[in-house]
């Protein structure tokens, strides 16, 4: 039988196709041992990282006798949103029972200045660093990301002292305050990335046709930095919404973030401890950079990756 | 004749290393100049500094007279065109060609007037709703080239606005800027390191080595009489043949031995005495078979590999032991192992000492 098959002309009349030879795309069998391993992998991790979700979620829909019956793996016999609503309206978070609610309102207040102030200000800084070397800016550069090497807590006493000294200490502009101000390192360094990547003869020809500094940032640099915008966006919500200790610090008994509000519920000691409650208040609390990474992760990946080419 | 670009005594250092040096160059109003050389050369360095996006660590430069060495891009008076095409990504060819205008608040009727003209000129009438990606890289650079246009300045700057298209492609625009030149008369100052570029395009052409300005000439003195041994490799292509030898009068010894009667050649100064020298032919300036009796150099060589290339055909030999590329026409029929007779005329070649590198 001839081993060699002619590459044009119809095709053998043979019964099998073994006697004809390989043809076509090359096979792709699902079970082979790197599969396996690969899919195994995959899934021993998912189910890692979403079962303690899946118990906070399960055990916010019990009713207290339920959950101290002992099995908390198991499914609620009887969906209950009384935890739920209680953790949002009325849980006592230290001296008052509103519940999470206002917390909630503090965060909004405290991410969305701070995150819009944070990333402008760090995108003003990368496009200047890029664009418009003066003397001294690497060492400004450098200086900027020595700052993030240095851990938050050293500098938390002198900055209460700054802004006392300020007269803002306790307020809500104390917070935004030093959220930016601890954003910028990361931030600028993205935005420095970034805008490197992007082509220096498109800024050179906005110059010859006469833009000035804030023009080529507005007109042609913003435009295309929209990936990088997310992932600013991503890293500061997140970061911000997650924030303890400068928002128990800084903001004020007013203005206490979410988390404050959240750790008060959970960490009360009084009374016995109402799992539901603190379940449902938890997930409250994390809803938000959640619902912030379903929404934008696609566009996130590709910006850091974008970030990531030239640095 | 009245000088449109003028740099004066021009340095440029990055640190410690010195890109440009005292550099001195005299541009006349609607001349065509090319700044040609390898990459690292200086020549994009220099052109930045005269659109001004680069500062000068010395000397000085003016266009139309005017001292500009301190003055901001847009107010030199200058447009540039970029290798990269360097279009505004989110704008539509309109609003990129119309984009400087708006930045100087010109009035909208002019605006229009004046994009409807310039995409006239360069028939992207079409296109004019396009965004940049959406355009080939051909349409691109005539939209790059259109918002220089619309400017009406004196003076066009290309950075290797051809490098990025295909050969096709390349070719014609090379045509449609040489007929842009034609009908507009501006200045223009054209960044390449490809020499077909230069040579077909250019009034004159600078040729640029480490900073310094070789040779400043029109295409033809700079083909046919390069001043120098890196000018007469540079140009040309394939490019000249190099024997090396002994220059003793009116005769040239290769290094072989081979005597060679260079009484034809018309030296730049004095007819030098017995010095080391370098002789040059051009592959075009080497003769066979009939043409080659009335050479004033002849001799007896091997063809090793023949090139046809449609309208001519290039040939390698050995003469006086160093290998020798020739040109010749394509109806001439010649094979390797074929035993021909080669003839140099000397009276177009160049000699160049041996020790300075200078033509004699």
């Amino acid at each position: 039988m001839s081993q060699t098959a002619t590459m044009t002309g119809p095709a053998p009349d043979t019964n099998t196709k073994v006697e004809s030879g390989p043809r076509g795309p090359r096979p792709k069998p699902f079970f082979t041992p790197q599969k396996i391993i690969i899919y195994s992998i995959l899934v021993f991790f998912t189910l890692y990282f979403l079962f303690p979700l899946y118990v906070m979620l399960v055990t916010s829909f019990k009713t207290m006798p339920e959950i101290r019956f002992g099995n908390i793996f198991a499914l609620p016999s009887q969906i209950s949103f009384d935890a739920w609503v209680k953790a949002w309206t009325s849980a006592c978070t230290g001296l008052t029972c509103e519940g999470l609610a206002p917390g909630f309102w503090n965060s909004v207040k405290i991410t969305i200045p701070s995150t819009i102030v944070s990333i402008f200000i760090a995108a003003v800084n990368g496009y200047a660093l890029v664009n418009w070397r003066f003397k001294g800016s690497e060492i400004f550069f450098s200086i900027l990301i020595f700052g993030s090497f240095i851990p938050y807590q050293v500098m938390l006493y002198p900055l209460v002292m700054i802004t006392r000294e300020l007269g803002i200490f306790g307020t809500l502009q104390a917070v935004i305050l030093i959220h930016t101000i601890f954003g910028m390192p990361i931030l600028t360094l993205l935005f420095r990335n970034y805008f490197a990547s992007l082509p220096q003869e498109l800024f050179k020809a906005a110059r010859v046709d006469g833009a000035g500094f804030w023009r080529i940032f507005f007109e042609i640099m913003l435009p295309m930095s929209l990936p990088i915008f997310v992932v600013a966006l991503i890293l500061q919500v997140t970061g911000i919404w997650n924030d303890f200790l400068f928002g128990v610090v800084f903001a004020g008994t007013q203005n206490l973030p979410m988390t404050v509000q959240l750790n008060n519920i959970v960490n009360s000691a009084q009374g016995t401890p109402e799992y539901n409650v603190n379940m449902a208040a938890t997930v409250l609390t994390g809803l938000v950079p959640l619902i912030i990474y379903f929404v934008s992760g696609k566009l996130f990946v590709r910006g850091v990756a974008a970030g990531a080419v030239k640095g | 004749m009245q000088t449109s670009v003028s740099i004066k005594d021009l340095s440029l250092n990055f640190g410690s290393v010195k890109v440009l040096e005292h550099l001195n160059l005299d541009i006349a109003k609607g001349e065509f100049i090319v700044l040609l050389g390898p990459s690292g050369c200086g020549k994009s360095t220099l052109l930045n500094c005269i659109a001004g996006l680069l500062d000068v660590s010395d000397g000085q430069i003016f266009i139309n007279g005017k001292n500009v060495t301190w003055e901001e891009p847009k107010d030199r008076g200058i447009g540039m065109v970029f290798q990269s095409y360097a279009l505004y990504p989110q704008m539509s060819v309109e609003r990129n060609l119309s984009f400087g205008l708006r930045v100087a608040g010109m009035p909208k009727a002019e605006i229009d007037q004046r994009v409807k003209r310039a995409s006239e000129i360069l028939q992207i009438e079409p296109l004019l709703n396009r965004k940049p990606a959406n355009l080939s890289g051909g349409q691109r650079q005539r939209v790059a080239i259109g918002r220089a246009l619309v400017r009406d300045v004196d003076v066009f700057l290309f950075d290797e606005p051809l490098s990025n298209l295909d050969a096709k492609l390349r070719s014609d625009l090379r045509v449609e800027i040489k007929r842009l030149h034609q009908r507009l008369k501006n200045t223009m100052i054209y960044v390449t390191h490809d020499q077909i570029e230069a040579l077909t395009l250019a009034d004159r052409i600078a040729i640029m080595k480490n900073g310094v300005i070789q040779q400043l000439a029109d295409p033809h003195t700079i083909y046919n009489k390069p001043v120098n041994l890196y000018v007469a490799g540079f140009v040309g292509s394939p490019s000249m043949n190099f024997i090396e030898g002994t220059l003793n009068g009116p005769t040239f010894n290769a290094a072989d031995g081979t005597a060679i009667p260079v009484g034809t050649y018309d030296f730049v100064g004095a007819t030098p005495g017995s010095t080391k020298a370098i002789l040059g032919v051009r592959p075009e300036h080497i003769f066979v078979g009939e043409a080659a009796a009335d050479m004033p150099f002849k001799t007896e060589a091997e063809i090793e590999i023949v090139e046809p290339m449609g309208s001519e055909t290039l040939a390698w030999t050995t003469v006086a032991g160093v290998s020798v590329t020739f040109r010749c026409s394509s109806d001439i029929d010649i094979h390797a192992g074929d035993k021909i007779q080669v003839g140099f005329d000397i009276a177009r070649g160049s000699l160049f000492d041996a020790g300075t590198e200078e033509r004699l």
